[in-house]
């Protein structure tokens, strides 16, 4: 697969040119951390109300770790998807019969690289500076990541191909990151959340990543029914996807 | 010489829009085939049929012999593309680019020396979007060439380009042709046609009107040759009428007008020079391309 190796990695090199993907998926998640840090530190709340009992910044840092890949699956790639469509990159791909298995293999590759620089930054950023305790069940962790990376490239990829331009792709992806951000557990602790808005937040796909990495993370154990919920909708997705971008003949 | 592209009886619907029927011509190795018409006259349609990016609802396409619906493995090798209204991402480079389509390529060419041969050298770290329209336009050509394709489509390539770009295209595509490709060339522009294309096949509402040479185009379709001539007073215009080509002859205020094939003018000089007329002035006005387009067009419009 020597065209799906250079695709890769042109490809992550186009997106670290995106500064807006650049900001949201690498940037944004350590500056919330670093506020968060300083307005909350890591002591656990002493009633054990919040967080689960645990200290907020071990709360936040898996949390923000599905905060990277939300910033991807919800703007870098739809925007990507999109702006392709918009200017007939697919229909030059297809016409130099570049595989479908290369375009997919490349936008899975680049999402898990981004992913997992934002993750070692945000850890690092967590362990050396806020003394971030170190995940309880770290192949947990490992799983939570890449199941939410599968599944909000798969989400990325439905709105890139539903969405009409990359203008929309840009604007709708950012109202769903700040909705997902503050109901999906990136923002207040869910024990400071209404009913109603914890509704909303298990509705969306953040919230179940976040426990999926979370729970390993604080020895929950792994949550194998979020990890199911995160396959039914990369299934769905992909699905709809495959529906939505099948090529026209 | 070989068929580089052979299609038969090629039928497309787009829902209950038949957007091209019945549609047949054979483009001969070595060839620039035009492809004109109307907009929405199915010549995208027929050129991406051909490529196989679109499956025919009937009718056989044959590229070297290959069905590139069946081969799609050994067409890719054949067949480069340049098409209408597809870009490329504005923040790729030029070299990669050239990098990524030469890496689908089974024997690509020398990647530097392409982009050296396109005159792009000086650009090769610049951004897509960064590109003029001429330098796009090259970039793309190269692209289409990058995997050595014996057949060349290009969709309305210098749409767009300023008149300086448009006659740096042609001239490139002259060259793709000197160095052996086959091209078929989808086009809006008769200067266009009448400069590159050998033969052309002219797309009225999804039908194949007229297949000729520009010149045989604009002999039959484009009124031919009209040659004025102040008459002497005893010139014998019936004899004129009697010359081979000769189509109509009239005669108004001293002024006498032959129309006729481009032949008629070599007879009717002839003529002239025999009888002792020789210092006549002739003053000869060709139909031109679009004039053999235009009425093409009107009267399969009127048939439909």
């Amino acid at each position: 697969m020597r065209v799906a190796g250079t695709l890769s990695w042109i490809e992550l090199k186009l997106l670290l040119r995106e500064p807006v993907t650049v900001v949201f998926t690498l940037a944004l998640p350590v500056l919330l951390l670093y506020v968060l840090a300083q307005v909350f530190g890591n002591t656990p709340d002493p009633e054990g109300e919040f967080y689960g009992g645990a200290g907020p910044l071990d709360y936040y840092t898996p949390a923000y770790m599905g905060l990277v890949i939300a910033s991807l699956g919800l703007i870098g790639l739809p925007v990507h998807i999109a702006s392709y469509r918009e200017r007939g990159v697919l229909r030059r791909f297809q016409a130099a019969r570049m595989p479908v298995a290369a375009i997919i293999t490349a936008q899975l590759a680049t999402a898990f690289a981004v992913t997992i620089a934002g993750s070692v930054l945000l850890v690092l950023l967590a362990r050396l500076t806020y003394g971030v305790h170190w995940p309880v069940s770290w192949p947990g962790v490992v799983a939570g990541v890449f199941a939410g990376t599968l599944t909000f490239s798969a989400v990325g990829l439905f709105l890139g191909a539903v969405l009409p331009t990359a203008r929309a792709a840009q604007g709708i992806g950012v109202l769903l990151w700040f909705l997902m951000m503050m109901v999906s557990g990136g923002g207040p602790p869910p024990e400071a959340l209404s009913g109603v808005l914890n509704r909303i937040g298990t509705a969306l796909p953040l919230q179940h990543v976040v426990v999926a990495i979370q729970d390993p993370w604080l020895g929950r154990g792994v949550n194998w029914p979020q990890l199911l919920v995160l396959l039914g909708i990369l299934a769905g997705c992909a699905a709809l996807s495959g529906l939505a971008l099948r090529p026209r003949h | 010489m070989s068929t580089a592209l052979l299609v038969e009886g090629l039928r497309k619907c787009y829902g209950a829009v038949v957007a091209v029927d019945d549609v047949g011509f054979d483009v001969a190795e070595g060839e620039i085939f035009g492809l004109i018409g109307p907009n929405g006259s199915g010549k995208t349609t027929t050129a991406e049929c051909a490529q196989a990016l679109r499956r025919p609802d009937s009718g056989r396409v044959r590229v070297f012999g290959v069905d590139p619906h069946e081969q799609r493995g050994a067409v890719r090798r054949l067949i480069g593309s340049q098409l209408q209204e597809s870009t490329l991402p504005d923040r790729i480079t030029v070299g990669e680019a050239v990098h990524l389509f030469a890496s689908l390529a089974p024997d690509p060419v020398d990647e530097p020396g392409l982009i050296a041969e396109w005159g792009l050298s000086a650009k090769r770290g610049a951004a897509f979007s960064s590109l003029s329209g001429g330098q796009r336009q090259r970039l793309f050509v190269a692209l289409a060439l990058v995997s050595r394709p014996r057949l060349v489509f290009l969709d309305e390539m210098t749409t767009g380009l300023d008149p300086a770009a448009r006659r740096e295209a042609w001239r490139l595509i002259e060259r793709v042709r000197a160095d052996g490709a086959t091209i078929v060339l989808v086009t809006h522009f008769m200067d266009e046609v009448e400069r590159l294309c050998d033969r052309v096949a002219v797309l009225v509402n999804g039908r194949i009107v007229e297949v000729d040479t520009p010149a045989g185009l604009i002999e039959r379709r484009g009124g031919g040759s009209v040659v004025r001539l102040s008459a002497p007073a005893a010139l014998d215009t019936g004899g004129l009428r009697a010359l081979p080509g000769v189509a109509d002859v009239t005669c108004h205020d001293g002024v006498i007008e032959v129309r006729g094939s481009a032949r008629s003018v070599t007879a009717l000089g002839h003529w002239l020079v025999v009888r002792g007329y020789g210092d006549t002035g002739l003053r000869v006005s060709q139909g031109s391309l679009e004039d053999a387009y235009l009425s093409l067009v009107a009267a399969a419009r009127e048939e439909s």
